[in-house]
């Protein structure tokens, strides 16, 4: 591990608009450098969650601090931190080049000028020092806006949906331009999105927000292997839940029984090992096969009928209804080893035991195999 | 319009050059109402006007007026009322100022601070228009009396000596001026500080301005549009006011609007009415040019 000197301590930190609490009682640390991202659904809390840390809202209860140094009630232009808001919020009436030296004049720093022609470098905008903002293209002002935060290097930058008034294209590009930039200066990234595809190829560390609170931390792919919740299973990705009981320990395997089947999870990937939980299965862990064909040892498997597929270049997704009725989706990969499966086909869907997961389940709830949608946030509305 | 003319040789022309022109016209049409009243209320009366400036200043009603294109008659107007000329510029602008220092603050409240009242305050800034300027100025020579709660008030402090007074003095015309005009500033400036993202704020505060270097650096250049419109919108009418120096200043107070009203009302002296009348629009006009150059604001006409 590095220097510790730089985390971000977000601790106990709640925020309450009326009665209503946008932020609920959130810790996190955030080591220094790390790109971290906090992903979640519109409306989850994560721009409050922001706005505290940039000093421009104040928590309710609970602590913001910098290494050892409090910083819950330091106004917005005393903390070493930087925003590259939403909406961009670039000043109208500055040209490009005022704009990224805004921060700099303030803090009456010298050598203004080759600073923003190095910072406008990095962003690939040299000669467009002269244009106001209302002269840029959305993915320019993006840049701008990132300039503008970065040219003073605060020891936290904080990016609210950075690409969301992007076009898919411009956006891809300008992840691995964000991600490029954070590695060439270090700088601790905290970034904000509703884009789960986002959050995972840009970010070290992710952290999935649900309610104005923290459902699960970790790498990307530890979150999508082993998820800690069904939103996470089913807003990272897309997972089949089955519900069922857990019957507790067997040698090291969990068993569970469900609609009549007992199936067995590895306990390292048990959330849990007594009374209601998910059997949790990834499409992409599932694989088929015409009923009364052979399943592959050890695999454990529900038998159903293909009720539609679609095939999506890569793939090919079924949704196989089980004989209670749910159903399955399952992503059989176009390695072009086996034949395309009819509609209305018996099938076996199986899979290994080391790729399940069990999770916990409140009492009552059913199956669970949709994804959860994330609308993009309005851009531009306040939020 | 390329793909117009591309088929334009075709035989479908005949019907659509019609029912084109017809289209044509009708923006015309729409302008015709607005066209003629400013012919018969507007352009009509200056071309009288600006006639009646040189006219030969030997005539009188009785006698009827030769048209002697006497340019001379701006010369004299103009040294004849000099010094009214001057001290109404003067005026206007002290009442500006004051207008100003006034106004941006109250506009700003209630733009950005006045929450749920917003509504309610701007309707206090513009009711007492509801009354007329007359009405409104007479108020105003009851508030400042000699025998008023306010001579007294300021007596007592000792800021007016024991027979001091404010009416028929210069500080109530200037008073009345603003108090009168303020409205037509508190607008315009409103309404370009009611826009204001205050994002921009927030923007500027993260990047380390304080709140007043964000005032100096976003809001107030900003908030320049409605400055500029609001300024012009309260000093051009308070150059020519004539009201307040009537009913709340002496003779020595006089502004060039009373000049023009005597020339017109008492003297019968129209030319020279006529001709002050058009020099004061052309010096206002020139000022405005200047000011609009200097403040670098075309959004504002
Ligand atoms: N100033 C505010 N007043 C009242 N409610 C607010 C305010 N700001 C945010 N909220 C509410 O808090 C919740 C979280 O908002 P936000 O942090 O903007 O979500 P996100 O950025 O994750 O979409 C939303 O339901 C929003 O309506
Ligand atoms: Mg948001």
């Amino acid at each position: 591990m590095e220097s510790t000197a730089g985390d971000l301590h977000i601790a106990n930190v709640t925020k309450r608009f009326g009665i209503f609490t946008a932020v609920d009682d959130l810790t996190l640390t955030i080591p220094q450098g790390a790109f971290f991202a906090l992903l979640g659904a519109s409306g989850c809390g994560k721009t409050t969650t922001l706005r505290m840390v940039a000093g421009l809202e104040e928590p309710t209860a609970g602590q913001v601090r910098l290494g050892d140094r409090d910083i819950t009630r330091l106004r917005p232009y005393q903390r070493p931190v930087n925003t590259v808001f939403q909406s961009y919020a670039l000043f109208p009436h500055l040209d490009v080049f005022e704009n990224v030296a805004f921060g700099l004049r303030r803090r009456k720093v010298r050598q203004v000028a080759s600073q923003v022609e190095r910072m406008l470098a990095l962003v690939q905008l040299e000669g467009f020092t002269k244009r106001r903002p209302a002269e840029l293209s959305g993915g320019q002002q993006q840049r701008v806006a990132l300039a503008r935060a970065l040219i003073n290097h605060p020891q936290v930058l904080l990016l609210d949906e950075p690409l969301g008034a992007l076009d898919l294209k411009l956006r891809r590009q300008m992840q691995i331009e964000l991600k490029r930039i954070q590695t060439e200066v270090g700088i601790t990234f905290v970034h904000v999105t509703h884009d789960q595809e986002e959050a995972m190829t840009m970010a070290d560390t992710v952290a999935v927000m649900n309610a104005g609170r923290i459902e699960q931390l970790g790498r990307p792919a530890e979150i999508y292997e082993y998820p800690a919740t069904a939103f996470v299973a089913n807003f990272l990705g897309q997972s089949n839940l089955l519900a069922g009981e857990a019957a507790g320990l067997s040698g090291g395997d969990v068993l569970v029984s469900a609609y009549e089947q007992r199936f067995a999870v590895p306990a390292v990937r048990a959330r849990a090992d007594q009374g209601p939980v998910f059997l949790g299965v990834r499409p992409e862990k599932l694989a088929l096969v015409a009923d009364g064909a052979a399943v592959p040892a050890g695999h454990q498997s529900v038998a159903g009928v293909v009720t539609d597929s679609s095939y999506v270049g890569v793939s090919t997704q079924y949704l196989v209804r089980t004989g209670w009725g749910t159903e399955l989706a399952v992503f059989a990969p176009n390695s072009g080893t086996a034949a395309p499966l009819a509609l209305g086909a018996r099938v076996t869907a199986h899979w290994d035991p080391r790729h399940a997961f069990i999770l916990r389940r409140e009492p009552g709830e059913g199956d669970r195999t949709t994804p959860v949608l994330d609308e993009p946030d309005a851009v531009g509305a306040v939020s | 319009m390329t793909l117009m003319t591309g088929i334009g040789a075709a035989p479908a022309g005949s019907a659509r050059p019609a029912r084109k022109s017809g289209r044509r016209w009708l923006p015309y049409l729409l302008l015709l109402p607005g066209t003629l009243w400013l012919v018969v209320f507007f352009f009509g009366p200056m071309l009288t006007l600006g006639a009646a400036s040189l006219w030969d200043p030997a005539g009188s009603l009785q006698t009827g007026y030769a048209q002697t294109l006497s340019f001379g008659n701006y010369v004299d107007a103009v040294r004849d009322a000099g010094p009214q000329l001057l001290r109404s510029f003067w005026y206007a602008a002290i009442a500006t100022l004051i207008g100003v220092i006034i106004g941006y603050p109250l506009a700003y409240a209630i733009a950005l601070k006045a929450g749920r009242w917003k509504y309610l305050l701007l309707v206090a800034v513009v009711a007492p228009m509801f009354t007329s300027f007359l009405v409104r100025t007479l108020a105003w020579k009851t508030i400042l009396s000699d025998n008023g709660a306010l001579v007294g008030l300021l007596r007592d402090i000792g800021i007016l000596g024991a027979d001091g007074r404010l009416l028929a003095t210069p500080i109530a015309v200037v008073l009345g001026l603003t108090y009168n005009f303020l409205p037509f500033l508190v607008l315009p400036l409103y309404a370009s500080l009611e826009r204001l993202d205050r994002r921009l704020l927030e923007a500027a505060g993260d990047l380390y301005a304080s709140p007043a270097r964000s005032f100096v650096k976003i809001t107030l250049p900003l908030s320049m549009p409605g400055l500029v419109a609001g300024t012009l919108l309260f000093f051009i009418p308070a150059v020519g006011d004539y009201i307040n120096a009537e009913l709340l200043g002496n003779p020595n107070t006089y502004m060039v609007g009373n000049v023009i009203d005597s020339a017109f009302l008492v003297r019968l002296d129209y030319p020279h009415g006529a001709a002050l009348s058009f020099a004061l629009m052309f010096l206002i006009l020139i000022i405005v040019m200047v000011y609009l150059f200097r403040s670098g604001t075309d959004e504002v006409v």
